[in-house]
């Protein structure tokens, strides 16, 4: 763990921070209580019991009783403080990571997965809860004890104590050398646990491949490799770690016997005291606790560095794109330019650069209330395009112009409300059908949700739900159908009421004729708004005032329709392709319910 | 009964502190995994019993040295005149001994518990992978991936602490509160009944604050369960807070659930965390009476019982011996209970009802001849899917399906090569029933593309080599040049040596889909069963794709979801599924002169100019 790491997460404690520090200080208030009974039971034993004096067995006893609830007490309190700060803290977190990945842009997200994501909040957080506890309560207690009970020894008996200190310190060698081989071999453990993972995931996922082939036995024998590679590694560092066990017991009885055999001869000697014996007694096996729990905390501590690292890499995280100091405050008009913007996704390893869309000098310019279409293949970059418009990226190079102004001069949130994006990928929130066409605005009246809809063409059969405009849509909008969850995307949008509208493939689970039907609501209905269309079927877009074909990150062509047939090699070619023989047999959704 | 599962599809979530009570379930479940464990490891469990039971009277033997030590050598050596320390060391080369016996055990109990429990791991995982490659697919569709997944690391891994640690712990725990409690009776009778007395009230404020914890840990469970659902809603819905500019909505919202999360946690942690310190401290409080009660009976001038300092001293070190097993145990049983969580899925996956396959015909020569009469079918019972089908189909044919979405076309294909049963008519393939032949010979007579393509771990030649494992070389590259793959295959880092990772990430959709194809031109079955890309992809890489396949069709019988024109106006027969119905069947011309649904889906994807 890096000292960055360490510190983002300490200053999450925030608010907590007294209850953190109380915790240590009373668990430390606690072990000297604790550490304090058995010297006390050697002055019991030695001017009580040995001299046979009654009134000093009660004086010490009463002593040793108050040590012992006044270590209950402190111990309790430090159990509670600590269980403050600790879910304070993992409460401090959560909401750390949150409120970062609001400010993450559409780059930052990219960056991670969405399981990745909620891992690292829910998992990762617990994980670091219990090790923040931990940290507190024992992590102070362990050495505390272990420094307490060294010093009581050397306080009762300087020259016995010499056996302790040379016992620690071949302890230490011992365990330093299993331990720090041992995490070598644990990190390749943990390697191994990824390729079993994959080894499973193939089947699970293919599984249909696997019976097709009938390659069961293939994939049984793929695993089996896997799995005792696991089995091998693990037992070799689980050995490794088991070494522990006996060279701390060895030492520890090489105490027990050596303190026999020299305190009986003090005794004797009379230097040292029965009751003192005893007490170092205890002490061995105080020392030989702390130890134990040490070597437990360095587990423990193993697993949540991990934890911590991953919860770091999103705090850490720097969000590319923040608010302008002086931002504008109105989007005036809906005109777009772009003016030689380049850009690429800056993936870092070479594959995903190559293979995710870039952009390279375009440039172009649409009027106010215009309706665009926008085709190309896959990977041509007509989503990055439509992207950069409501600054979800920022472009490398160049500028992109909306209402006349660079779009980096807008308020992000004036911005994006003027540019309404449906995104390819969409999603609906569990809550009603209102409830979800409010994000686009959140005061938006039922009258103003059913024009939205209306225009969508999803009023008539939100209308046919059983609750209508109140019915409950479930959690990722499983019990719509993809086209209705596409047109209800599209509402929501609308309820914005801005200047541009995009639509990234928008309509593809919808068949033709609703799709007709919606851009027809859109031209009559938003005359003053630009709307920009991207779409794979040519018939969505060949009614638009113009087109805009993309390939591979450069305009290829960018006029009427017929035009283009006249002029655009590639246009001409995907509409053969798709007119013609080769075309597109896409069949209207059913839409209610799937298969299954 | 199911544990309920909060805190995201595997976390088990923080459990009340203290004694807890197992269910019947998961007692069944820990006796099974034991006897899965002894079926494999008897002797090894044997043995280390008897280690764990030697070393623990070795450890308690030091324990009652002390009392030795003081009483008979060092109170005689201390009253002698000329001291002579040979019994001394004798006794102490004993004790050695005894207590290398005990790390001799102990050391031997740890290594084969590690055999035991990664031994273990290991054979259930390749039991339930076995099982699990036998399942039908059906099974799959059921259950979400990543909770198939997550049975192999995280749910057998809570078994290797169960097994190497808790099991060990327990019984050496109990072997060490019968032992300490026999010598601590035969010490003095009076110290034991003050040590059994604080281990009582140990239990009893452990299993009272087990009790008051529960409720809080449940509530804990249900915000645990609200902030995680609430968490993955807002992640995966980010990019559009993000549009739609409500990220200090979603702020605000998250804010009011983590703060309810967080008092329920603080609720019911601040009880589970006071566990360990009033167990430890109640320790403490023993000791301290039993040197104040001992010391007493020592002085009394009654000496009802005779107790030496000695005794005192043992008894101080046994008490301990004697109460920290107790909360070692309630500590243990918390962790068993928590892993027979893990241990019930893994057996669930252990026992789901693998395919049946009670064929036994095997197909020497198929001609790939389909014939389906009067099919009836549906995933479940109440809810039938499809409604006799007919197909009837000469060898080299090739049959399109088209029909809206859930109009069944999937389902068909996926009952040809028997991944669903079909409850009413018959399947014939090369007029055998395909109930009577083998499922590896039916399979194997067929080869399928799915639309969604799955690659495997490995290079490019094993990918396309998983059609048919003993084709050479050759034959693979072949395949690839017939399916068009070849071209891009070459531009590849190391050709068809380039490793694939993550289910062919690497690639783009069209060149996995052709690999796809590739790996089943290899197989060379006489059927082929293929799911066209529907238009995501763009349409030059579909161009690629669809010469690919049509290149593998030529000469097989092929059972094909149509998507396009071309495929739909080539076929020799049409079939329109419309509700699990078959509503028209003919050739492209045939059915266009019906005029009926297949006309209008025909003219409604023509482009209007």
């Amino acid at each position: 763990m890096n000292k960055s790491v360490l510190g983002t997460l300490v200053r999450q404690i925030g608010t907590y921070r007294w209850a953190a520090v109380a915790t240590p200080v009373l668990t430390a208030l606690e072990t000297v209580a604790d550490v304090l009974i058995p010297y006390e039971t050697a002055l019991l034993i030695d001017r009580g019991l040995s001299v046979g004096s009654m009134p000093d067995v009660w004086k010490y006893g009463a002593l040793m009783l108050l040590l012992a609830f006044l270590s209950l007490l402190l111990g309790v309190t430090a159990g509670r403080v600590s269980a403050y700060a600790s879910t304070g803290f993992a409460a401090n977190l959560r909401s750390a990571i949150y409120d970062r990945i609001q400010t993450f842009s559409f780059a930052n997200i990219d960056r991670f997965t969405t399981s990745g994501l909620v891992t690292r909040m829910t998992t990762d957080v617990q994980s670091l809860q219990s090790a923040f506890q931990q940290i507190m309560r024992v992590t102070v207690r362990a050495p505390f004890r272990l420094l307490l009970s060294v010093m009581m020894c050397l306080v009762i008996n300087p020259h016995l104590s010499l056996i302790f200190v040379v016992a620690l310190l071949v302890l230490g060698l011992c365990l330093y050398l299993i331990i720090s081989r041992a995490a070598g071999l644990f990190r390749q453990v943990f390697a191994q646990y990824d390729a079993l993972n994959l080894r499973v995931q193939e089947n699970v996922q293919g599984i249909r491949v696997v019976k097709a082939f009938v390659r069961e036995e293939h994939e049984n024998s793929k695993f089996e490799t896997a799995a005792e590679g696991l089995y091998r590694l693990y037992t070799r560092a689980e050995r490794l770690m088991a070494l522990n066990h006996p060279v701390m017991n060895l030492v520890m009885y090489g105490c027990i016997i050596a303190l026999s055999w020299w305190g009986a001869h003090f005794v004797v000697g009379g230097t040292l005291t029965t009751g003192q014996l005893t007490s170092l007694f205890t002490y061995i096996m105080s020392i030989l606790q702390a130890l134990m729990m040490l070597s437990m905390i360095f587990v423990m501590l193993t697993q949540s560095a991990a934890s911590a690292q991953r919860v770091c890499e999103v705090l850490h995280e720097e969000p590319d794109i923040v608010n302008p100091k002086h931002p504008l405050m109105q989007v005036t008009d809906g005109s777009l330019e772009f003016r030689n913007v380049r850009f690429d996704y800056g993936g870092a390893d070479g594959w995903q650069k190559s293979r995710r869309s870039a952009l390279y000098n375009v440039s172009f310019s649409i009027r106010s209330g215009e309706t665009i279409g926008i085709v190309g293949g896959t990977g041509s970059g007509k989503s990055t395009l439509v992207n950069l418009v409501s600054r979800l990226y920022d472009p490398r190079g160049g500028e992109v112009l909306v209402g006349g102004h660079d779009v980096k001069e807008y308020d992000l949130e004036v911005l994006r409300n003027a540019v309404s994006v449906v995104l390819q990928h969409n999603t609906l929130f569990s809550g009603s059908v209102l409830d979800n066409l409010r994000w686009g605005r959140s005061d938006a009246s039922l009258e103003e949700c059913q024009w939205a809809c209306r225009l969508a063409q999803a009023d008539e059969f939100v209308s046919e739900m059983p609750e209508g405009y109140e019915t409950r849509i479930e959690q990722d909008g499983v019990n719509v159908s993809g086209g209705q969850k596409q047109r209800l995307c599209i509402a929501r949008a609308l309820l914005k009421r801005p200047r541009i509208l995009v639509l990234d493939d928008s309509t593809s689970a919808c068949d033709t004729a609703t799709d007709a039907r919606i851009q027809r609501a859109f031209r009559e209905e938003l005359p003053g708004v630009t709307k920009i269309i991207i779409a794979q079927r040519i018939s969505s877009v060949c009614l638009c005032d113009r087109i805009l074909v993309m390939d591979n990150g450069v305009v290829s062509g960018f006029d009427t329709h017929e035009e283009l047939l006249r002029t655009n090699d590639l246009y001409r070619e995907i509409c053969a392709l798709q007119n013609a023989d080769k075309g597109d047999f896409d069949v209207p959704q059913t839409e209610k319910g799937g298969e299954g | 009964m199911r544990q309920p599962q909060f805190g995201g599809p595997r976390d088990n979530g923080p459990r009340a502190a203290g004694f807890q009570r197992a269910s019947k379930e998961q007692r069944r479940v820990m006796a099974r995994l034991f006897l899965f464990v002894m079926q494999n490891y008897r002797w090894s469990i044997l043995v280390v019993l008897a280690c764990i039971a030697l070393s623990s009277v070795t450890s308690l033997a030091s324990s009652l040295f002390t009392r030795t030590l003081i009483d008979d050598y060092i109170a005689p050596l201390v009253s002698s005149a000329q001291p002579d320390y040979a019994p001394l060391a004798m006794a102490l080369l004993r004790l050695g001994l005894v207590l290398m016996l005990g790390v001799v055990c102990g050391y031997t109990y740890n290594r084969l518990m590690i055999n035991v429990s990664q031994g273990t791991m290991l054979q259930l995982r390749k039991h339930i992978f076995r099982r699990m490659e036998q399942l039908p697919v059906s099974y799959f569709d059921q259950h979400s991936h990543g909770e198939l997944m997550s049975v192999y690391t995280n749910d057998v891994d809570s078994l290797r602490q169960m097994i190497s640690s808790a099991m060990a712990q327990v019984f050496s725990s109990l072997i060490t509160i019968v032992v300490t409690f026999t010598s601590m009776i035969v010490l003095s009778v009076p110290l034991t009944l003050v040590s059994v007395a604080i281990a009582a009230v140990m239990m009893f404020a452990t299993t009272k604050l087990g009790k008051w914890s529960r409720g809080y840990f449940r509530t804990q469970q249900e915000s645990l369960a609200q902030v995680n659902g609430f968490i993955e809603e807002m992640v995966t819905g980010q990019k559009v807070v993000k549009v739609f500019c409500h990220e200090k909505q979603a702020i605000a919202d998250f804010e009011v659930i983590n703060e309810r999360l967080r008092a329920s946690a603080y609720n019911a942690n601040r009880i589970s965390s006071i566990v360990m310190p009033v167990n430890g401290n109640l320790g403490n409080l023993g000791y301290v009476l039993i040197a104040v009660v001992g010391a007493a009976i020592a002085l009394s001038p009654q000496q009802l019982w005779s107790v030496s300092l000695g005794t005192i001293v043992a008894f101080l070190q046994l008490n301990k011996s004697f109460t920290q097993p107790i909360s070692h145990i309630s500590q243990q049983i918390n962790s068993v209970l928590n892993a027979s969580v893990g241990a019930e899925r893994v057996f669930r996956l252990a026992d789901a009802e693998p395919e049946c396959d009670e064929g036994t015909v095997l197909l020497t020569e198929p001609q790939g001849d389909v014939d389906f009469r009067h099919v009836d079918f549906g995933y479940v019972p109440e809810k039938q899917v499809l409604f006799d089908i007919n197909i009837n189909t000469n060898p080299g044919q090739k049959i399109a399906f088209v029909g809206g979405t859930g109009a069944g076309k999937t389902t068909i294909i996926n009952l040809i090569n028997r991944f669903y049963d079909i409850q009413k008519g018959e399947i014939l393939y090369d007029g055998i029933p395909i109930i009577h032949i083998s499922k590896r010979s039916l399979r194997q007579s067929m080869a399928i593309v799915l639309q969604e393509t799955h690659l495997f771990t490995g290079t490019v030649l094993d990918n396309i080599r998983y059609g048919r494992l003993e084709a050479t070389d050759e034959e693979c590259v072949k395949a690839a040049q017939l399916v068009g793959a070849h071209d891009f295959i070459r531009r590849l880092a190391d050709g068809y040596q380039t490793m694939l990772h993550g289910d062919g990430g690497n690639l783009s959709q069209g060149e996995r889909q052709l690999l796809a194809i590739a790996r089943a031109a290899v197989a060379n079955p006489p059927v082929l069963i293929l799911d066209e890309a529907t238009s995501s992809v763009d349409t030059r890489t579909e161009q690629m794709v669809q010469r690919g396949m049509d290149s593998v069709m030529q000469g097989r019988t092929t059972f094909v979801i149509a998507h396009r024109l071309s495929t739909v106006r080539n076929a020799d027969q049409i079939i329109v599924l419309d509700h699990g119905h078959i509503a028209e069947h003919g050739t492209h011309d045939e059915l266009l002169a019906l005029r009926g649904q297949y006309y209008q889906l025909y003219t409604a994807n023509q482009i209007q100019d």
